[in-house]
């Protein structure tokens, strides 16, 4: 079984739960012999340029064939030639994570996998895009990352090679024409971008805007579709649905669609219309749908009317970190530290953390509160603070990189994930990992199958501001959440859920 | 001759209201009346009242030789007073008749045997009167909580003046020993215990209405053929269950109450069979040899033991706090506080630390219907705070300084 995903980020950098999700799922697959050819949109950079070669005598801009090979003294990565995918030109220690992670967390696993041949392939395409935008973070993303004006932009996507920009031009109008939010899609304008014989280049430009990227990409990624061999396409999150359907199309493959987090997660009824028609484009295109949770699968039928017999559920699972026993000494302060950590933004809800928090230091006036994380609340957030009285209890501590996101969770005696709506939400988990006890959100995917945690309806946080001071006031209550929770972790493992993802594969693949 | 005894179980405890930390030092409704009014009557009309019935007719029909036993929990006692006075009037009625023995227990169906003696001999005083108060005849036959027995419980028995205590027929307790004979505790001289025959016991409390049991539907044929078949060296057989078996945990329509109804008739058929009441044996009988019971043995889960209500750490800093405030309590009541004292008393009532049991997490949800909370750890939470209120108000009558509760 050979599956091209279309996903996001890959170790070492990994932004968020999507990209840590996608990389999960590539290793739970490998335990289930199935073979990854993961495409990921990159910005490139001035890395390393010994092993970038184009794609198709220079017109489509992806590079870094990567494959991670098992072998007796465990994996190890190939960089390799586009069109060269029998012999690995040379050999590199890995720069991905070692050991468990890709050997498959425990010894017993190892051995079944070490019979595993070539299992992963990465494939970078220049791209622009990457995961959480919206169309205002994509254009100061995009001026940020190209360091050109806007205007400039513009002027070089015009400057591109004329049916090139004319193909991201026509399939962007067809992914938005009229009568495609509905269930039944009706691709054919897209068939028709896609029918054109001439090669086309989609080097040196990008969209000038986040659909026209959207659009771009897709267009690369059909022409990777047309060199690569696989049996289905798995694309992740709205960015990629039109990448998934075009690469469906040129091969005649089924395809199947994550939904890891959708447009009315993030933006409650205030939905952006252009990401939900595209949204919707996918979930009608899809041969399956795959959702993180049956909270996000009830969303999708209700929301979307997706058809119940298409939808599947695979709950995400914990990448078992190394070494994270010396963060436990990291804490200074004596005081509790209750912390939220998380994109500051309306999904999150920051604002009923806050509350809480208000509630709490009115009886225990020694509790210190932590924001980490930015967004587009964060301002908001700031002066919600000062005027809840919550000046001295709260610190804001901005984005947090690397290290300091676990050292962040280390110095935590409570974590709280108070989300209006998530569709799964992993950071609860890699809290648990750190033995920091855990309050969640009841809407919440991760909250049904998680036990060891203290649940709570986002808007009531009076029990918010309860279960806090429970914490603070009965130890026993945190030692039996992190005890119990250790041993509960270790049961959400991507292998289990790989093998779902094969059979919902295996229902597709004639 | 071999005789049934049955013995079944009633008890309800007064649950709690989700009582917040924000409730602390602001009022001490820590008990969800609408509830616990809403359960006492909808049990007493699915099975309090029904099964008595059941009972009764039975008791008239085979003039004096269907014989059984219960023990109702002094808080189940309390609510049906309140709640369902009609049943507590059938239960006075199955007394009268004469066929029928109330045992005792702790009138808060508590723990305190494990860790203050003292209230445990209140406790089990407490509820002798209230049984001979309602049901006309001082018991003389005692069950623990939950049956925990160990050679220690049964000592306190005897010491109470108990001739016969009930426990479970544990495997590990008799090894190639019958639970059909009569044992007396190792640490004993006069009392005698009654062991439950837990695979008959179980055959209907559990799997009656289990259509995967090879043996669905069981029939009173079925079942007498299997009783008729005990060897007669056999004293009797312990059918003890919990009451709500007939009802609640067996629904109306699986035929349990037809079942009960007719058994008697099909046991009876063959004379070497009887009915009898644990009192009854223990005067019949004398122990056929000394049985050790070193550690506590219940009637609970596979493991019989004390795990569902003290595995886990949650459970064990909420017992030890609760008994920490003890003295403090009885202070309190000496010194005209008797409310206080008994609203520490409905705390220790097992089913509060059972709720914050989490050994079921593995393996489906067997403790989810009996659990007002949606988990565990929120019974813990709310407990703990009433627990806080309390112990602030035991300190305020005292004009200490306040109580601190200590936090294991």
């Amino acid at each position: 079984m050979k599956v091209l995903m279309l996903g996001w980020e890959f170790p070492p950098h990994i932004s968020g739960g999507l990209g840590t999700a996608c990389f999960g799922l590539t290793q739970g697959l490998a335990h289930h012999g199935v073979e990854v050819t993961f495409v990921v949109p990159k910005k490139w950079g001035d890395e390393d340029q010994r092993f970038v070669r184009l794609l198709g005598a220079d017109t489509v801009p992806v590079r870094r064939w990567v494959s991670v090979e098992r072998t007796e003294s465990g994996p190890r990565v190939a960089m390799r030639e586009p069109g060269d995918a029998c012999e690995p030109e040379e050999v590199v220690r890995s720069p991905l994570p070692r050991g468990p992670a890709l050997a498959g967390g425990t010894v017993e696993k190892r051995s079944r996998t070490d019979t595993l041949e070539t299992t992963l392939r990465l494939l970078e395409v220049e791209s622009t895009l990457r995961p959480y935008l919206g169309e205002t973070g994509y254009l100061q993303y995009l001026t940020e990352v190209t360091g050109l004006s806007s205007g400039e932009l513009v002027r070089r996507f015009e400057a591109a090679p004329e049916e090139a920009r004319r193909a991201v031009q026509e399939l962007q109008a067809a992914l938005f024409e009229p009568g495609v939010a509905s269930a039944s899609v009706d691709t054919s304008r897209i068939e028709a971008v896609l029918a054109r014989e001439e090669k086309l280049s989609f080097s040196g430009f990008y969209g000038p805007d986040l659909m026209a990227e959207v659009a771009r990409y897709a267009l690369v990624v059909g022409e990777v579709a047309r060199h690569e061999p696989f049996d289905v396409v798995h694309a992740h999150d709205w960015m990629t649905y039109p990448a998934g359907i075009v690469a469906a199309r040129i091969s005649g493959k089924p395809l199947v669609v994550h939904m890891h987090a959708c447009e009315y997660d993030r933006s409650g009824e205030h939905v952006n219309e252009r990401v939900r028609a595209l949204e919707q484009l996918g979930l009608g295109a899809a041969d399956r749908v795959i959702c993180v949770s049956h909270y996000t699968a009830n969303t999708l039928r209700t929301r979307y009317q997706v058809d119940p017999d298409r939808l599947r559920v695979v709950h995400n699972a914990v990448t078992h970190k190394d070494q994270v026993e010396g963060w436990h000494w990291e804490k200074h302060m004596p005081e509790p530290i209750v912390l939220f950590l998380g994109r500051v933004t309306f999904q999150k809800g920051p604002d009923y953390f806050l509350e809480a928090a208000a509630r709490v230091v009115k009886v225990e006036p020694r509790v210190k509160f932590v924001m980490s994380g930015s967004g587009d609340m964060l301002p908001k957030m700031i002066e919600r603070s000062a005027r809840l009285g919550l000046a001295r209890h709260i610190h804001f501590t901005g984005f947090l990189k690397g290290d300091d996101v676990e050292r962040m969770y280390a110095m935590a005696d409570i974590y709280v994930m108070p989300s209006v709506s998530e569709p799964f939400g992993i950071s609860p988990l890699e809290a648990m990992a750190l033995d920091v006890p855990v309050i969640l959100s009841r809407q919440s995917g991760v909250s049904e199958i998680l036990r060891n945690a203290l649940k709570v309806d986002f808007w009531d946080v009076q029990d918010m501001a309860n279960k806090i001071l429970a914490l603070i006031r009965y130890p026993s209550l945190a030692r039996q959440l992190t005890e119990e929770g250790r041993d509960e972790l270790s049961t959400f493992r991507w292998d289990v859920r790989g093998k779902l993802v094969r059979e919902v594969y295996e229902e597709v693949v004639a | 001759m071999t005789s049934l005894v049955f013995y079944f179980q009633v008890h309800q405890p007064f649950r709690l209201r989700r009582y917040t930390f924000f409730d602390i030092g602001v009022h001490d409704g820590y008990f969800d009346d609408t509830e616990n009014a809403r359960i006492v009557r909808r049990v007493a009309e699915k099975c309090y009242l029904p099964m008595t019935d059941v009972l009764l007719k039975l008791v008239e029909r085979h003039q004096g030789k269907f014989k059984c036993a219960f023990s109702v929990s002094g808080t189940a006692l309390e609510q049906m007073e309140i709640w369902s006075p009609e049943s507590l009037a059938n239960f006075q009625r199955l007394a009268a008749t004469g066929c029928v023995e109330f045992l005792c227990e702790t009138s808060h169906h508590s723990l305190a045997f494990l860790a203050d003696r003292e209230e445990f001999e209140a406790q089990v005083k407490a509820q002798k009167a209230r049984v001979k108060a309602l049901f006309g005849k001082e018991p003389t036959a005692f069950r623990n909580t939950e049956l925990v027995v160990d050679n220690r419980v049964a000592r306190w028995a005897e010491d109470l003046g108990f001739k016969a205590i009930l426990g479970e027929g544990a495997d590990h307790l008799l090894g190639w020993r019958s639970a059909h004979r009569v044992y007396r505790p190792e640490t004993c001289e006069r009392i005698k215990i009654l062991l439950r025959s837990y695979k008959l016991s179980d055959d209907i409390a559990f799997r009656f209405s289990n259509r995967a049991w090879s043996e669905w539907p069981l029939t009173t044929e079925r079942f007498a053929s299997w009783v008729h078949a005990l060897p007669p060296e056999d004293q009797f057989v312990g059918l003890f269950m919990d009451f709500e078996t007939f009802g609640e945990h067996q629904w109306k329509d699986t035929g349990i109450f037809d079942f009960m109804a007719h058994l008697p008739e099909a046991i009876l058929r063959h004379p070497r069979f009887s009915f009898a009441t644990p009192s009854e044996i223990a005067a019949r009988f004398d122990p056929i040899s000394r049985l050790d019971i070193p550690h506590p043995v219940s009637w609970a889960d596979a493991e019989r033991d004390l795990t569902a209500w003290l595995g886990n750490h949650m459970q064990r800093a909420a017992h030890e706090a609760l008994y920490s405030l003890a003295p403090a309590v009885r202070k309190a009541a000496a010194a005209g506080r008797t409310d206080l004292y008994e609203k520490w008393k409905k705390l220790t009532t097992s089913d509060h630390v059972y709720y914050q049991c989490t050994k079921w997490f593995s393996d489906g949800d067997v403790h989810k219907y009996f659990s007002p909370y949606s988990s565990p750890h929120d019974a813990f939470i709310a407990f703990m705070n009433v627990l806080d209120d309390l112990a602030r108000r035991v300190a305020r009558v005292q004009q200490e300084t306040p109580v601190e509760i200590p936090t294991p």
